[in-house]
């Protein structure tokens, strides 16, 4: 199924109101390419139940969740995948700046479980639901998420301080 | 040995307690298996029969601190992964010897300034004998600091006085022939 057809199928569902839009880069010359579905942040889990079970769509793979951090929002991408179908889908969500909050998507596909700590621990964003939120790469006693923008290098003697 | 040589019987040899325990110790420094990043490639490559780390007696890699000589730390040392090193250095038995292996292990390489979770340096955490640097260092790299290292273990003083005179080192091409 093309990527505009799936996004058609999830307009068809679940209607304009959680499916928001579907944005594609590119031009006829150079070729489409990177197409994302834009939906609602709180409806999240149930779309993607939806694109998992739905024998239309079958996306069983979960290959990435991703955190983007741009000037106004956090973003949360995941990359779906059908082995059946051998079609893609990227799902966005948005989350706000001040407290980044994200509806998790471990009860749908468990891959999200490690996939979604390493999300919380370099970008700080927050999964709801999620049964282990803790950090995965650094050490538990790491200050701040290192990977915003607002990120400050810590000393030496400071991660001393904190015990390392 | 001086006036001693050649006044005993066939197949006696005098030597100093020094001299025999550090040409025990050089000929079998024993390193620990051990290896962080990309440079542990270029070690196993070291271990290898092309470069055959087994003439210098260096070739036993142990799995276990225990039974090590020399920590080669081979790789990028993060602030999570630097109290491990530190534990294992304490956790091998004297003596011991430490060779810092690349850029990373020297002073960062190339995280020293970005890389927020990278120790710049392993010698912040643990005592460094031996400096290699490279981004991997080749295996010839290698083998030149081991060699380093064996002629630093040549130095080591147990028995005599620390004012004793420091012999003057041996270049590194009469240290290999031997």
């Amino acid at each position: 199924m093309e990527h505009l057809a799936i996004f058609a199928l999830l307009r068809e569902t679940f209607g304009e109101e959680k499916i928001l839009e579907h944005v594609i880069t590119g031009d006829e010359k150079k070729g489409w390419r990177d197409p994302f579905i834009l939906v609602r942040t709180d409806a999240l889990p149930e779309i993607c139940l939806f694109l998992r079970d739905d024998p239309r769509t079958a996306c069983e793979v979960l290959h990435c969740v991703s955190a983007v951090e741009w000037p106004e929002y956090f973003e949360s991408v995941y990359h779906l995948r059908s082995m059946e179908h051998r079609h893609w889908a990227i799902l966005k969500v948005r989350a706000s700046k001040e407290d980044p909050r994200v509806p998790s998507v471990t009860s749908v596909w468990p891959a999200a479980d490690w996939l979604e700590r390493e999300c919380y621990d370099l970008m700080g964003v927050v999964y709801e639901g999620h049964p282990n939120l803790k950090r995965i790469l650094l050490d538990d006693a790491w200050e701040g998420h290192p990977l915003r923008k607002d990120y400050q290098m810590p000393t030496h003697e400071h991660l001393r301080e904190l015990g390392f | 040995m001086g006036y001693l040589q050649g006044k005993f019987e066939e197949n006696f040899i005098v030597t100093s307690v020094d001299s025999l325990f550090n040409w025990a110790r050089l000929s079998s420094v024993w390193p620990m298996t051990f290896g962080l990043a990309c440079c542990a490639i270029e070690m196993m490559h070291t271990g290898a029969c092309r470069f055959d780390l087994d003439r210098f007696g260096m070739g036993v890699f142990r799995a276990s601190p225990r039974q090590a000589d020399l920590m080669i730390v081979a790789g990028t040392v993060t602030y999570k992964m630097a109290r491990r090193i530190e534990l294992l250095y304490h956790q091998m038995p004297d003596p011991k010897w430490v060779l810092a292996m690349g850029s990373c292990a020297i002073g960062g390489g190339p995280y020293h300034e970005f890389g927020y979770h990278v120790v710049k340096g392993v010698d912040l955490y643990i005592p460094v004998d031996v400096y290699v640097p490279g981004c991997p260092p080749r295996p010839e790299t290698l083998l030149a600091g081991l060699i380093e290292l064996q002629q630093k273990i040549r130095q080591d003083r147990t028995l005599r006085k620390k004012e004793a005179i420091i012999p003057p080192a041996q270049p590194a091409s009469e240290a290999a022939a031997v």
